[in-house]
């Protein structure tokens, strides 16, 4: 097994629901040993499968798309691990990014809160299970906008 | 033992631009070992980056954020010599930070 790399796709249903339960047994567990989150850390909306339910535990609003945002991604990754990302946005006043992968477990990978003078601009690098959408919310003047970019990833996260 | 966080921050005219680098596993509890057994997750969960007293970016981050994680931005202000402040924290509480210096 590649233990350094990741293993984000169970191949069937049944697998898929063990390795949930499993998971979040897992979680349970640590959360009885050691301190969970670390504070300010929106952990449900980390743990929402879809990006709808995620972005709205995140911001309680939906979003709508914006050519405004700018995603930068690959259009074939080789590696799943390691997908390089950048968004960008020429609206004015934003005030946080998000970055969300459907097709992995949990959909919401990263969000970023921007200070006033921080450029709307960050770059990061992803893990993919498979191939899917990548969306990038961005928040500015209190409303949401949106961009995605499918990105096909020949070599998922399965390590396999 | 040496600093988990590596930052390269260069001020140029108005802004700053920030580039860092993290040395951590980000397991996300998805993976299993060579016995078959599931890797728990661990991996950050937050990291701010201070100018002064200002909080200029804060990273919140999922499982799905790769191995080592690698973060650019750039922000508005800083002067060569300035200290930029790079915390993380993640799930299992253990935490770490680096006050670089601006270029």
């Amino acid at each position: 097994m590649q233990a350094g790399s990741i293993a984000l796709c169970p191949n069937d249903i049944t697998r898929r629901t063990t390795l949930r339960l499993l998971s979040l047994l897992g979680i349970a567990g640590l959360a009885g040993t050691a301190n969970a989150a670390a504070p300010g850390w929106p952990e449900e909306a980390f743990h929402q499968k879809t990006p709808d339910d995620a972005v709205k535990l995140l911001y309680g609003k939906s979003f709508e798309a914006s050519d405004k945002v700018t995603l930068e991604a690959p259009e074939i990754a080789e590696n799943g691990a390691v997908v390089p990302i950048s968004v960008s946005s020429t609206l004015p006043g934003v005030t946080a990014i998000s970055i969300l992968v459907p097709e992995n477990p949990f959909a919401l990978a990263a969000t970023y809160t921007f200070a006033e003078g921080t450029a709307p601009s960050i770059g990061c690098r992803l893990k993919m299970a498979k191939t899917s959408n990548v969306i990038a919310i961005v928040e500015s003047g209190g409303k949401l906008y949106a961009a995605s970019k499918e990105v096909k990833v020949t070599l998922g996260g399965c390590g396999g | 033992m040496a600093s988990t966080i590596r930052v390269r921050a260069q001020a140029s005219g108005t802004t700053t631009d920030v580039q860092a680098l993290i040395q951590h596993p980000m397991d996300s509890g998805f993976v299993k070992d060579s016995d078959g057994k599931l890797i728990p997750p661990h991996h950050i969960e937050t990291v701010t980056f201070e100018h002064g007293d200002k909080t200029v970016l804060t990273a919140n981050w999922g499982p799905a954020v790769s191995k080592d994680p690698y973060i650019k931005f750039s922000f508005a202000g800083g002067a060569k010599g300035d200290a930029l402040t790079v915390t993380w924290m993640d799930n299992l509480g253990k935490t770490d930070t680096l006050a670089a210096k601006i270029t």
